[in-house]
C-alpha cells in the first residue's frame, strides 16, 4: 500500500483536507499555488506579530512553507490542515522573534504604533452631563454606501491595518480578512477569547475610524 | 443611586460592546440592553451599520493578488522539495 507508506492515514481529516494533502504529496503544483495564494498574506500578517519588520516576516513565512512541505509526509491529520500549518508558522515566527529580541533594540519593535491616535469625528457627552451622560454629543455622520464599494476604501482599510499594533493586526487578519471563527484564532495565537475580542474590537474601531471622514463625504 | 437609570446603556458604552454583540458573546441581559438601545438611538444604529460595513470592507482584502516573485520563489521551493524527497 503505497499511500500508507507515504505518511499518516489521515483518517481524521475532512475529505477536503485529505484531498489537499494527497495532491500535495503527489507533487501537484496547482494545489500548492492555490494554497500559497490563499494563505501567504495572512501568514505574513500573523508573523508580523512576532518579528520586527515585513521583510523578516516574509522570510519567516518562506521558512514556514518549507517546514510545512518537509512535515507533510509525516503529517497525520490529528488537526485540520490549516491549524497545523499555522502552528508551524507561529513556531517559526516566535523562534525568529526571540532571536531578534536579543539583537534588535526594543524601541524598534514598538516604533510603528507610537503615532498619535486620530481624533474621532464624532464625540460623546461628558460623564457629568446632567441629562445624557455618555450619549452622543455629535453622532456619526451617515456614510455614502457606494463609497465602500470603491477601490479607495480597500486602500484605506489596508493602510490602517498595516499601522495597527501587531497583535491587533493578527486578530483582525484572521477574523475579518480570513473569516476564521473565534475559537480557531484563539487556538492559533494562544490567547484567550476575551483578549482576542478586545484586540479585534480595537482594530475594527480604528479601521472604521480610518473610513469615517472619507465615507461620509457626499452622503445624503 | 448615583445614576438615574442604572440598567440603561450610554452610547459610549454601547459602541464598546459591538464586537461581543456581533459575536453573540454577550450575556442575555447585556444583549437585551444593546437591542433596546438600538431601537431608539439613531446614532448608535448608524454606528453599528458602519461597523458592519467596515467588517465587510476588510473582508475584501482576502481577494488581493500575490506578487509574482513570491509565487515563483515558493514554486521553486515546492519543486525542490518534491525532487529532494
Amino acid at each position: 500500500m503505497p499511500d500508507e507508506a507515504r505518511g499518516g492515514a489521515l483518517a481524521l481529516l475532512s475529505a477536503e483536507d485529505r484531498a489537499l494533502v494527497e495532491r500535495l504529496r503527489a507533487g501537484d503544483e496547482r494545489t500548492f499555488l492555490a494554497m500559497v495564494e490563499k494563505s501567504h498574506r495572512t501568514m505574513v500578517r500573523v508573523a508580523l506579530g512576532y518579528v520586527s519588520s515585513e521583510a523578516v516576516a516574509e522570510e519567516v513565512v518562506q521558512e514556514a512553507w518549507i517546514g510545512i512541505l518537509q512535515g507533510l509526509d509525516k503529517f497525520e491529520g490529528r488537526c485540520p490542515l490549516r491549524a497545523w500549518m499555522f502552528r508551524i508558522l507561529v513556531n517559526c515566527a516566535k523562534l525568529r522573534g526571540s532571536r531578534e529580541a536579543r539583537s534588535v533594540p526594543f524601541s524598534a519593535l514598538e516604533s510603528e504604533n507610537t503615532e498619535g491616535e486620530k481624533r474621532p469625528i464624532e464625540s460623546f457627552r461628558p460623564p457629568d452631563d446632567p441629562r445624557w451622560p455618555g450619549h452622543w454629543a455629535q453622532g456619526p455622520d451617515r456614510w455614502a454606501d457606494e463609497r465602500l464599494a470603491d477601490a479607495e476604501a480597500l486602500v484605506r482599510v489596508k493602510a490602517e491595518i498595516e499601522k495597527l499594533p501587531p497583535n491587533q493586526r493578527q486578530v483582525i487578519t484572521l477574523r475579518d480578512i480570513e473569516d476564521w471563527d473565534s475559537a480557531e484564532v484563539c487556538e492559533t495565537l494562544q490567547i484567550s477569547e476575551a483578549n482576542q475580542r478586545v484586540l479585534l474590537h480595537r482594530a475594527r474601531t480604528k479601521v472604521r475610524q480610518a473610513l469615517a471622514g472619507w465615507a461620509a463625504e457626499g452622503a445624503p | 443611586m448615583s445614576k438615574a437609570r442604572p440598567q440603561e446603556l450610554a452610547c459610549k458604552e454601547l459602541v464598546e460592546l459591538l464586537t461581543e454583540f456581533l459575536d453573540g458573546a454577550l450575556d442575555e441581559s447585556s444583549r437585551t440592553q444593546v437591542e433596546q438601545h438600538l431601537v431608539w438611538c439613531p446614532g448608535c444604529t448608524e454606528y453599528l451599520r458602519q461597523f458592519r460595513a467596515t467588517i465587510g470592507a476588510t473582508r475584501k482584502l482576502s481577494e488581493e493578488d500575490l506578487p509574482q516573485r513570491v509565487r515563483e520563489n515558493l514554486l521553486d521551493a515546492f519543486r525542490h522539495w518534491r525532487h529532494g524527497s
